[in-house]
């Protein structure tokens, strides 16, 4: 019994600590603007520094699973829920920042229609919603074996981000390019063990 | 050891007003702990080139090319720049442009005119008195500046070289050197280097085309494109190509950086125009800097950034959504 509650506390204990990493970044951007060392350019850098803290949390959660099969421990698995919730507040966020912040709540239509790399966010937003709704212990029940499908939404997803990321520079794409590597050899690793259907969102199998 | 990092090319110290009536008190106190540091810790002589080998510099107003809009702070307009050579980052060139030294420097002079050759920076600047402008400054990028540089005018430099009647065009090559620029030694940048950059010879010898030497009093940071940039305010800032080698005339129009990379995107004349999007998002406003926090300062554009007056002459008849 006491070995029970130890390691669930010790569970509780890591989550915890999880969920306090995960809002590391956003701390250290508040702590920025108060200290005024984001730039004469707040928006621009708020909007960038949260979209960037997304798509790394992003392909964290998407880490989770190569985790599991290398090290054979499924523990792993607990927190990808977590992690999947931050990507989406951290998206949030994002978009907030850009919509207040930077754009001023300006020509909205213009702004979409102009920039289609911002189409392609926005086409991963829509993508992660359904999944952030059907998170819930409830939701997945109910959802049964038509909740796994339904979560490869987010291979579609993260490519769309990395398109949104890319089509953004103006000249040198370094970090493009290594952050493209890291998704290609996540989403690479998924082909390799359970085939190119593995990918596939929404059809079960 | 401070002295030694002061690029020599400014005037004799005898021209200079003190510098001391320049600085205030906090620039002061962090170039004298500069100079100590620099004493005893070699590797700190590096960090400090860019904000403290600055010197003050002697000049005229020249108010009849000054806007009396409000001007960026001198903090912002040396921590927030576009200066791929040291990386993409707005903060990159502010860390990592003390890496270049610009002392000696030197111009090659080339092309169509009279007097070619290698010129040290010194003897370019010589024959002629500094002013001081207070240009705004468009980026492509949506957001602008008001900056007080210090300069001469593009014209007298260039009527001192003396182009000969095949001159059509000037172009203009930033420093190309990895070893002291990092993002020159970047693997996937598209940039094909040395940047480049082009005007028209009309354009060049318009009024306001203009070669800063200086911001704000003094000499410019390496951020912002020491020694020698250029700066043509109706025009979008990439055009005002910084750390300036070389010079030519030429008789056809020659290739420049942004055109090489993008052409559907930048195109040579780069004029500021409202009228033209980018093609990847609207140029009818700016963001002007230093930006809210919670609110962004938008501004509607104006067309040639508001000098209209003195540069639309140039492009009478010129369809400006073919020659963006
Ligand atoms: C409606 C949806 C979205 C909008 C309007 C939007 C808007 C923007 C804007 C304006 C930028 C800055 C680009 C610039 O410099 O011009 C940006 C960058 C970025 N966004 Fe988004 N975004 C959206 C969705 C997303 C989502 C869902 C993610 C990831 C989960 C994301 C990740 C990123 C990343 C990684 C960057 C690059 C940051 C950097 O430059 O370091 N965005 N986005």
């Amino acid at each position: 019994m006491a070995a029970i509650t130890k390691r669930v506390m010790a569970g509780v204990a890591a989550k915890v600590m999880v969920f306090c990493l995960a809002l590391v970044p956003l701390a250290l951007l508040i702590s920025d603007i108060l200290t005024g060392s984001v730039g004469p350019d707040p928006g621009q850098a708020i909007t960038e520094r949260l979209g960037l803290t997304a798509f790394q949390i992003l392909l964290l959660t998407l880490l989770i699973t190569p985790l599991k099969k290398l090290t054979g421990w499924s523990g792993w698995l607990r927190y990808r829920r977590m992690l999947g919730l931050f990507v989406f507040f951290y998206a949030s966020l994002h978009i907030l920042a850009f919509l207040q912040l930077l754009l001023g709540w300006g020509d909205l239509w213009a702004t979409f229609t102009k920039r289609p790399y911002l189409v392609m966010g926005a086409a991963a937003f829509v993508l992660m919603l359904p999944l952030a709704l059907t998170s819930t212990k409830g939701m997945m029940r109910r959802l049964g074996r038509g909740w796994k499908p339904l979560h490869r939404l987010i291979y579609p997803a993260a490519g769309l981000v990395w398109v949104h990321f890319l089509w953004q520079a103006r000249s040198d794409i370094t970090e493009m390019v290594v952050y493209g590597v890291v998704l290609f050899v996540l989403l690479g690793l998924r082909v390799y063990w359970s085939g190119l259907s593995s990918l596939i969102p929404l059809r079960r199998g | 050891m401070l002295i030694k990092q002061r690029p020599s090319w400014v005037l004799p110290e005898s021209e200079v007003t003190p510098k001391s009536i320049y600085l205030n008190r906090r620039k002061f106190m962090t170039g004298a702990i500069g100079a100590a540091a620099s004493l005893t810790v070699p590797g700190l002589l590096h960090a400090n080139d860019a904000s403290s080998g600055l010197k003050a510099l002697d000049y005229r107003s020249a108010t009849e090319y000054s806007t009396d809009e409000k001007k960026t702070p001198l903090d912002d307009v040396t921590a927030y720049n576009n200066f791929y050579e040291f990386g993409t980052g707005k903060g990159d060139p502010a860390k990592y442009a003390g890496e270049m030294s610009v002392d000696p420097w030197s111009v090659e002079v080339e092309g169509e005119c009279e007097r070619p050759g290698r010129y040290a920076l010194e003897d370019l600047l010589k024959p002629h008195d500094y002013e001081e402008r207070i240009y705004r400054l468009r980026c492509v990028e949506a957001w602008s500046m008001v900056i007080p540089w210090v300069g001469v005018p593009l014209a007298d430099v260039i009527k001192q070289l003396q182009p000969n009647s095949r001159a059509k065009y000037v172009y203009f090559e930033t420093l190309h050197d990895p070893k002291q620029m990092r993002g020159q030694r970047s693997l996937f940048s598209t940039v094909e280097w040395p940047y480049r950059e082009g005007l028209r010879m009309d354009e060049a010898m318009n009024e306001l085309a203009f070669l800063a030497v200086g911001l704000y009093g003094e000499t410019l940071p390496n951020q912002n494109g020491a020694p020698i940039r250029l700066v043509v305010p109706w025009k979008y800032g990439f055009k005002s190509i910084k750390s300036i080698v070389r010079i030519r005339f030429a008789e056809e129009q020659p290739k420049t950086s942004w055109e090489m990379l993008a052409p559907n995107e930048y195109g040579f004349y780069a004029n500021v125009n409202p009228e033209v999007d980018h093609p990847r998002w609207s140029q009818k406003q700016e963001r002007r800097l230093p930006s809210g926090i919670l609110r962004p300062n938008w501004i509607e554009t104006t067309k040639f950034n508001g000098y209209e007056e003195q540069v639309a002459h140039l492009y009478k008849g010129m369809d400006l959504a073919k020659y963006y």
